[in-house]
């Protein structure tokens, strides 16, 4: 056998790119057999669902049309005339302000956690709210419920009183003693309420994350701490804050119970007077009228649950794009 | 990130950080025996008062300073970490802080600046001048101290959502200070940290795009920024391969006329490469606080140490 020469050659003929073989173990193949299986079964399940409520929202699509189904604003179960438009509206003005209401809220929250609470006190509330996270909103939902409902119509009162600037706290020109109760705004703080522990939870485990040579390297040039925070933290933080919010933003779209005890009834005109009586959302309607729907108002419940859904997904992709472009560097 | 998460690692020791912070590697809470006659103090409770410039310096001034440390002592909680450490840092001068893992000379260095309070559950004793102005007084801010004494880490750290320009001016746009020309601040500190002909034609590209040398002289430069009148580096090359190390070498010598600077070094040729003076730092026993034990001229402390420890140390027989 010839030694090989030393230092490099120019023969070709040994030079031809290969994929070493990978030789799986026994257990590396049942694991991988394992991993399939249950990324197959999830997509299964997923796929399922969606053709499952397409199938079943067909009928109420095919009787009103799909356009009219989701540019209409209107609900008559009676006739079977269903439009969703006026509750997509309603469902995102309360989810937008509970995030209006939550996100400054737990934003600050972790600040204060990860910045400038004692050690101590620090660690006990970073417990508290992963706990708090993990609690049923119905639970926050309740107490807002009983907290704000009543007490809140005088603060509904004034707003609409001092602030007639803004368009959305006027009152509309319906003669008669305004009705502050069952507004958007009421539902919106509620569900504001919910989604703060989980927001406050993702950010505040994201800003944590923050490497701590970054933070000193700001501190050793002169920054204050509020100025680490805005030049390094935020911005660190930045996608996990957001990705919290988008899932603060998915859990207020999906308020079910709360939302339809704060309303009481649904409105299915779409209402820019957000301190007034009258607001919508998908998923109270959902609740409020299944027990005693007809098939044909049942199908056009799935229809708008679906709706729903393309919401959230248009949203939730909507954010990432967000981020991707405004995320420098990466 | 969390300072408190650090602080339980400290309280909990757990010994990967030992080595970060220049810890001694055993813990027993020792009685302040040694402390008798000092008063610890909180530093994280001085208030800090409204700007006030330091007599007789400006910001653009620039020139070098001189630092006295004065029976310095440090505790992380009740542990007691280095010792009445007293040394005079002299302008235009290059001070080498060496010895042993776990002496204290980091945090002694963090002491010079001030950053050794961020960390909650760390204590100082004695005194700081900066010509002459305690900077743990109440003349100067916490802001204000470390614009003045710049710190370079160990681990090169820009600023990963900042571009190469940005990361330059980050210690204005940190502590609100207005610069009028901010390009040409841009090419003076980047020339002086011996990186503008490699960066000069990507300043908006990211400052993590650079190698790891082209980091840390990227933080040097940042440094430089805000006018420092004392620079102090941790260990600045040890990440660095032997070509980066002799770029970030040349670069102290050449901002050492402007800038006093003080340097932690694990390399002996590092130190008699580019420190005029130099510290030698011991734990003489296992659990009690590091101490300097010999300082002098470099020259003196290589060739004949009066101490027989720095003999061993810098010989390469121990450390």
């Amino acid at each position: 056998m010839v030694a090989p020469p030393v230092g490099f050659s120019d023969d070709p003929s040994n030079d031809i790119p290969i994929r070493p073989a990978d030789n799986p173990t026994v257990g590396d193949r049942i694991f991988r057999v394992i991993c399939v299986a249950s990324a197959s079964v999830a997509l299964v399940i997923i796929a399922a669902t969606a053709i499952f409520l397409l199938n079943k929202s067909r009928p109420a699509l095919a009787k009103t049309g799909v356009w009219h189904f989701f540019t209409a604003s209107v609900w008559n179960a009676a006739v079977g005339d269903f439009g969703v438009l006026g509750l997509v509206i309603g469902t995102i003005t309360i989810a937008t302000i509970a995030l209006i209401v939550a996100v400054p809220l737990a934003v600050g929250m972790a600040l204060f956690v990860n910045e400038y609470a004692p050690p101590r006190i620090g660690r006990t509330l970073t417990a508290v709210i992963d706990l708090l996270a993990a609690v049923p909103s119905l639970i926050f939902g309740m107490w807002g419920y009983f907290a704000f409902k009543n007490h809140l119509i005088p603060v509904s009162r004034w707003i609409s009183d001092h602030l007639v600037a803004i368009p959305f706290f006027r009152l509309s020109n319906a003669t008669g003693k305004p009705d502050f109760t069952g507004s958007s705004m009421i539902a919106g703080l509620v569900v504001g309420m919910m989604i703060v522990p989980i927001i406050t939870s993702v950010s505040r485990d994201v800003m944590a994350r923050v490497p701590r040579e970054q933070c000193e390297g700001a501190l050793a040039l002169g920054g204050s701490r509020w100025a680490m925070i805005r030049d390094v933290i935020l911005p660190y933080g930045k996608s996990g804050v957001v990705g919290a919010t988008m899932l603060g933003f998915g859990r207020a779209l999906g308020e079910t119970v709360a939302v339809a005890l704060v309303l009481q009834n649904i409105s299915y005109q779409a209402n820019p007077h957000i301190v007034q009586h009258g607001a919508g959302s998908i998923a109270a309607n959902i609740f409020l009228r299944f027990g005693e729907a007809s098939p044909l108002e049942l199908s056009a419940l799935v229809a708008s649950g679906v709706a729903l859904m393309a919401l959230t997904f248009t949203v939730g992709f909507a954010a990432r794009r967000v981020v991707a472009r405004t995320t420098r560097f990466s | 990130m969390s300072f408190d998460q650090f602080e339980r690692e400290v309280a909990t020791q757990d010994p990967s950080l030992e080595d970060w912070n220049g810890l001694p590697p055993i813990v027993a809470a020792e009685p302040d025996s040694w402390s008798s006659g000092l008063i610890a103090r909180e530093i994280a409770k001085v208030p800090v008062p409204s700007t006030q410039p330091m007599p007789g310096t400006s910001l653009g001034s620039g020139s070098p300073a001189t630092l006295a440390a004065t029976d310095v002592s440090a505790w992380f909680g009740s542990r007691k970490v280095l010792q009445r450490c007293s040394l005079r840092m002299e302008a235009r001068q290059v001070t080498a802080l060496i010895g042993p893992s776990g002496c204290g000379k980091s945090t002694f260095l963090r002491i010079l600046n001030r950053m050794h309070e961020v960390i909650r559950v760390a204590k100082v004793a004695g005194s700081v001048e900066l010509d002459g102005v305690d900077i743990y007084g109440r003349e100067l801010s916490v802001t204000q101290v470390r614009m003045r004494i710049g710190m370079v880490f160990q681990k090169p750290n820009p600023f990963p959502a900042m571009s190469i320009r940005e990361n330059v001016l980050a210690g204005l746009k940190l502590s609100g200070t207005k610069s009028t020309d901010r390009d040409a601040l841009v090419e003076e500190c980047l020339t002086r940290a011996g990186l503008w002909t490699e960066v000069k034609d990507r300043l908006n590209e990211g400052g993590m795009s650079l190698s790891g040398g082209q980091q840390q002289r990227l933080c040097i430069a940042r440094s430089l920024a805000v006018r420092p009148r004392v620079l102090l580096m941790d260990e600045p090359c040890s990440a660095l391969d032997p070509i980066s190390t002799r770029v970030v070498e040349e670069t102290i010598q050449q901002i050492a006329d402007d800038i006093t600077i003080v340097i932690v070094t694990h390399n002996m040729q590092q130190a008699q490469r580019v420190s005029h003076q130099c510290a030698f730092f011991l734990v003489e026993e296992q659990g009690v606080p590091g101490r300097i034990v010999e300082a002098g001229a470099t020259d003196h402390l290589f060739n004949q140490p009066s101490d027989e420890r720095t003999l061993a140390y810098v010989t390469g027989r121990f450390g």
